[in-house]
């Protein structure tokens, strides 16, 4: 091996050393969660959004992304000890598939706990008796959740107070996924109701749940990319 | 299918229609005016409540909402909600909310707001309950708190740049 030779491949080494520090980086600092946005959808696999997870609904049976599989879903963080953006993102998506009718049986939403110390399968199955049953109130273990979280790049972290209680951060909005389980984009509780619908319809329009799995491929509006337009 | 359709389409917008609807009412003490108190119905097993209300400083000098509590639960507190980097966030308000003179302030959902904590029994829609606020000049004033849709969020004349919220 002579010389150039040794420095190329020391050379090359060190690209992919440097790369694979990055890789392990992304998504995993605290206090800089990787939040999705729509145009992030990496088509390289690095760092995509969604994959596997494996939770218990809150009626106990145990679900995980195959449950899920060839069918858009959408994805929340929250717990019940939210006064504010939980119960009215659980109340909004019930009003929003009143109005999609037999079109919201198309997705799932489901709504991952990040406090599932507190938030227990009884009291979880009580709070789910509120919204729309479509909705599927999911909690898992202390390693499920944190599993769950790196899936879908969501952030949450316990914050003690005083008097020894605690309060929770997470991430905040909606994750919308395709049928090919990949990230779309994101439904923000703050856009108007007219937005909101309009990206589920699109979601459940362009993602067909009779598309195979992972055809089309979807650009990061939900739409199929030209190249590999399906036709019905 | 259609029927349930139509009566959740129904139900939905009830709870559009009942928080524009519901009884604005208001009360006074000295120069502080508190209007339209307001508590989000809740789902079931819930242990927290929001509490809403917006206060108005009439007098030449600030004033504190301090503190206050309920029967209706264990605790009454005051917090604030906030969402910064996409990352949602809630943590007691430490010495309480400030009003200015001549400033009103509103206490609204996703800022700052009373948390009633292990409420005794579930917000139910179109009920009421009494609690006490207390001030730090004005001192304790006792006001009905309506119960309203789960959806309702403040009447859009509250939203965006009034008076000075903690931050």
């Amino acid at each position: 091996m002579n010389a150039v030779k040794i420095f190329r491949v020391f050379a090359w080494s060190a690209v992919a050393i440097a790369g694979g520090v990055l890789i392990g980086f992304s998504g995993i600092l605290p206090g800089a969660p990787q939040l999705p946005r729509s145009g992030t959808v990496s088509s390289s696999g690095v760092a995509a959004v969604g994959g596997s997870f494996e939770l218990t609904t809150h009626k106990g049976q145990r679900f995980t992304d195959a449950d899920v599989a060839g069918k858009p879903y959408l994805v929340f963080f929250g717990f019940t000890f939210c006064p504010d953006i939980c119960p009215t993102t659980l109340s909004e998506l019930t009003i929003m598939m009143s109005e999609l009718g037999a079109d919201a049986d198309r997705f799932t939403p489901l709504l991952i706990t990040v406090d599932p110390e507190r938030d227990n399968q009884e009291m979880l199955a009580e709070y789910m008796s509120a919204f729309d049953s479509r909705i599927v109130g999911l909690r898992g273990t202390p390693e499920q959740t944190a599993a769950a979280a790196r899936t879908f790049k969501a952030y949450y972290k316990k914050v003690p107070l005083d008097g020894g209680d605690y309060t929770m951060d997470h991430t905040a909005g909606v994750l919308l996924m395709g049928a090919n389980g990949r990230y779309i984009g994101m439904m923000d509780m703050d856009e108007a109701r007219e937005t909101r619908i309009a990206k589920l319809r699109r979601l459940i329009e362009k993602n067909d749940p009779r598309y195979p799995r992972e055809h089309p491929k979807m650009d990061p509006d939900g739409l199929p990319l030209p190249d590999t337009e399906v036709s019905r | 299918m259609r029927s349930n359709t139509i009566a959740g389409t129904a139900i939905a917008l009830a709870i559009l229609v009942m928080p524009l609807k519901a009884t604005a009412h208001e009360y006074t003490i000295g120069t502080i005016k508190i209007d339209h108190p307001w508590a989000r119905v809740t789902p079931p097993a819930a242990p927290v409540a929001g509490g809403y209300i917006t206060i108005t400083n009439s007098g030449t000098e600030p004033d504190r909402l301090v503190s206050g509590s309920s029967s209706i639960s264990q605790k009454f507190e005051i917090h604030e909600s906030k969402v910064v980097d996409g990352v949602a966030s809630m943590r007691p308000v430490v010495g309480g909310v400030e009003i200015a003179p001549g400033a009103t302030v509103a206490l609204k959902s996703g800022g700052a707001h009373i948390m009633f904590i292990k409420p005794a029994k579930r917000f139910v829609e179109g009920e009421k309950f009494p609690a006490t606020l207390i001030f730090e000049k004005a001192g304790p004033v006792t006001v009905d708190f309506a119960i309203q849709g789960m959806g309702a969020s403040a009447p859009p004349e509250n939203h965006g740049g009034h008076g000075s919220m903690p931050q």
